[in-house]
C-alpha cells in the first residue's frame, strides 16, 4: 500500500513538474468562462425580455430553456470535458514519447501498479479541473445571471448536486484519457483522435441518432450522452429534446468508468505491459 | 557503504519477431571488479541490458542479481542503479524535478537528489530545464538517475558516449572508484579502446552471442605476430626475405614480414649486406584481438 501511494505522489509530481497541466486549466478557465457568460447573457436576456424573442432566430424550436442555471453551469464538463481528457491522454503518451517509461519501470517494476496510480492521480487531478470549469461557468455565468436579474441558484441543492456530480464527471473523463493513452501511444495519433472524436464524430452521432427512438437509446451510452447524463444537463440536450430519456445519473457514471476501465485494461495489454526498447 | 551483488545470465535468448538478437547468453559479473560488456553496435547490447533490468521480456532464460529477478528486488533503486542509452527525460522538467519524481516512486530521501547532482557535477545546472541540455550533460544526469539509491550495482550503457575529454577521464576515475568500494560495475560499449583503461574483466559479444569472456589481459594475446622492415634498397630486401621464406606483404612504412623475431631479420639483412632504415615488431593490441573476435568489425 505505501507503495502504491508513493507512486500516486510520484504522479502527482510528474504532472505539477512540466507546465502542460497550468496551460490547459487557463484555456479551459478561459473557454468556460466565455463560453458560460456570454450565453448566459443571451439566455437571460431573452427570458427577462431585455432582448425580444422576435430578434431570435430560435429554428422553431422552444425557447423554453428549462433550468437555465443548470444549463450554464453544466457548460465545465459538456465543453469543458475535452481537457481532462488530453491531460490525461498527455500524461500517458508523454511516458511512451520521451521515453520516461524507462526510469519509471525501473522505480518500480510493478507496472499495474504504475498505471493504476496514474489513473487514481489523474482522476483527482481531472477533479481538480472540474473545479477550475465550475468557477468559470458558475462564477461567471452565475455572475451574469445575477446581474440579469435571474436566480442563479446559488444556494439551492440541485446546483450543488451538480457541481459534485461534475467534479466526478470530470475525473473520470480524465481516466479515459489515460486509458486512451495507453490504448494509442503515438501522441500525434491519441491527440487527433480526442479531438476528432470529442469535438466533431461523438456530437454528430448523437444528433443521428436522436432521430429514431430505438438509436437514442442506444446514443445514451456515447460517453458524451453518458456524462451528461451523469452531469444532469447540457445544452446538448436543447437540440434533441424529442429523444427518449436519457440515463439515470448513476448509470451514466457507471458507463463513463466502463469506458475508462475497458480502454485502460485493453491498453495495458497492447502497450503498457510490452518490451521498453 | 552498500554491497554489490553477482550479476548473472542464464541461457538468456531473445528473439525479436524471428530475428534472434540474443543467443543463449550466460556469463556473471562479480562484486569489486569492473566488467566491460563488448561487441559491435547491433550485437545485443542493450537488449541484454534491458532483460537484465526488466524493462524487456527474454524469450528464454534469467537474468539476477545474486539470485533475484529484477522485478523481484524489494527496493530496486537502493539495490542497482541503471543509466541506459536512451536520452529518457521529459525535456520541460529540470534535472530536480526529474530526479525528485523518481526518489518519491523509490521512497528515497529527497536530499538525495542534490547529492548525486553534486556528485556528477550538474549541481550549478539542477533547475535549467533538460531540453536545454547538452549529450554530456544528459549523460551526466542518467548517471546522477543511477546513483539516486546509492546502488551496490551500477548498471550503465554506452556511458562515456557523448563525453568530453575531461568527462571521459572523469567516468574511468569514477567506474576504478565504484569498483573499488566493492561494487559491481558493468559497462557497455562498442569500442574496447573507451573502457580498456578502466575495465577489470570483459564479456565480448557478437551478433548474439558471447565470443569471448574473461581478465582484460586474456586479450593480450599475440597470434599471428608481424615485424616491419624496411631498406633504402626494398627490392634487395624483398629477394633476400623471399630467399630465406619468410612471407611479407608491402605495407605503407615497410614491409610486413611475418615473423615475431626482429633479430632473425637483423641478421640477414647484415649477411646480405642491406642496409635498414626500418626494424621494429608490430605487436597485435587489444584492439586487434578485439576486431578479430568480432569479426572483423566491419560494422564498427
Amino acid at each position: 500500500m505505501t507503495m502504491f501511494l508513493r507512486c500516486v505522489s510520484a504522479e502527482f509530481s510528474k504532472i505539477f513538474t512540466t507546465r502542460l497541466w497550468w496551460i490547459l486549466a487557463i484555456v479551459l478557465f478561459c473557454y468556460i468562462g466565455l463560453l458560460a457568460g456570454s450565453l448566459a447573457a443571451l439566455f437571460a436576456g431573452i427570458q427577462t425580455g431585455v432582448i425580444s424573442p422576435d430578434a431570435v432566430n430560435t429554428g422553431g424550436g422552444s425557447t423554453d430553456l428549462g433550468d437555465l442555471p443548470s444549463l450554464i453551469y453544466s457548460f465545465a464538463s459538456s465543453v469543458g470535458y475535452v481537457f481532462p481528457v488530453l491531460l490525461g491522454t498527455l500524461a500517458t503518451t508523454g511516458e511512451f514519447r520521451h521515453q520516461t517509461l524507462t526510469p519509471t519501470f525501473l522505480a518500480t517494476p510493478r507496472r499495474g501498479l504504475v498505471l493504476g496510480a496514474k489513473t487514481v492521480t489523474l482522476i483527482l487531478v481531472g477533479a481538480g479541473f472540474g473545479v477550475v470549469a465550475l468557477a468559470a461557468s458558475v462564477g461567471l455565468g452565475g455572475g451574469v445571471l445575477s446581474a440579469f436579474g435571474v436566480d442563479a441558484l446559488l444556494f439551492d441543492s440541485e446546483t450543488w448536486l451538480l457541481v459534485t456530480r461534475t467534479l466526478l464527471a470530470m475525473g473520470l473523463w480524465a481516466a479515459i484519457g489515460v486509458g486512451l493513452g495507453v490504448l494509442v501511444p503515438n501522441q500525434v495519433a491519441s491527440i487527433v483522435t480526442v479531438l476528432a472524436f470529442t469535438q466533431f464524430v461523438e456530437p454528430l452521432l448523437r444528433l443521428a441518432a436522436s432521430f429514431l427512438e430505438v438509436t437514442a437509446k442506444i446514443g445514451n451510452f456515447l460517453p458524451g450522452a453518458a456524462s451528461d447524463a451523469l452531469v444532469g444537463s447540457s445544452f446538448l440536450n436543447l437540440a434533441n429534446p424529442s429523444a427518449s430519456l436519457p440515463l439515470d445519473w448513476w448509470q451514466g457514471g457507471l458507463v463513463l468508468l466502463g469506458y475508462a476501465l475497458v480502454a485502460t485494461v485493453i491498453g495495458y495489454a497492447v502497450s503498457w505491459k510490452k518490451d521498453v526498447t | 557503504m552498500p554491497a554489490g551483488a553477482v550479476i548473472e545470465f542464464h541461457n538468456i535468448s531473445k528473439r525479436f519477431g524471428g530475428v534472434a538478437a540474443v543467443h543463449d547468453l550466460s556469463f556473471t559479473v562479480e562484486p569489486g571488479r569492473v566488467t566491460g560488456f563488448l561487441g559491435p553496435n547491433g550485437a545485443g547490447k542493450t537488449t541484454s541490458l534491458r532483460i537484465l533490468l526488466g524493462l524487456v521480456a527474454a524469450s528464454s532464460g534469467t537474468a539476477t542479481f545474486d539470485g533475484v529477478r529484477y522485478r523481484d528486488l524489494p527496493h530496486p533503486l537502493k539495490t542497482v542503479g541503471a543509466a541506459l542509452e536512451a536520452a529518457s527525460f521529459h525535456p520541460g522538467r529540470s534535472a530536480r524535478s526529474h530526479l525528485g519524481v523518481y526518489a518519491i516512486a523509490a521512497g528515497l530521501p529527497r536530499t538525495r537528489v542534490m547529492e548525486v547532482l553534486t556528485q556528477v557535477g550538474l549541481a550549478a545546472h539542477a533547475d535549467q530545464r533538460v531540453g536545454g541540455y547538452s549529450l554530456g550533460m544528459r549523460q551526466r544526469l542518467g548517471l546522477a538517475y543511477a546513483l539516486l539509491g546509492d546502488p551496490g550495482v551500477l548498471v550503465l550503457d554506452e556511458p562515456i558516449n557523448g563525453l568530453d575529454p575531461e568527462g571521459i577521464r572523469w567516468i574511468r576515475g569514477f567506474l576504478r572508484d565504484m569498483a573499488a568500494g566493492g561494487r559491481t560495475v558493468l559497462v557497455s560499449s562498442h569500442l574496447l579502446s573507451e573502457v580498456a583503461q578502466s575495465v577489470d574483466d570483459v564479456v565480448i559479444i557478437a551478433r548474439g552471442e558471447l565470443v569471448h569472456l574473461g581478465p582484460l589481459s586474456s586479450l593480450d594475446t599475440d597470434a599471428a605476430p608481424q615485424t616491419i622492415v624496411d631498406s633504402p634498397d626494398r627490392e634487395d630486401l624483398a629477394a633476400t626475405l623471399t630467399a630465406a621464406g619468410i612471407s611479407f606483404s608491402i605495407g605503407r612504412t615497410g614491409l610486413l614480414a611475418s615473423t615475431g623475431d626482429p633479430a632473425l631479420l637483423g641478421h640477414l639483412a647484415f649477411e646480405a649486406g642491406i642496409e635498414l632504415s626500418v626494424l621494429h615488431r608490430q605487436k597485435a593490441g587489444l584492439e586487434d584481438s578485439f576486431l578479430a573476435l568480432v569479426g572483423g568489425g566491419h560494422s564498427l
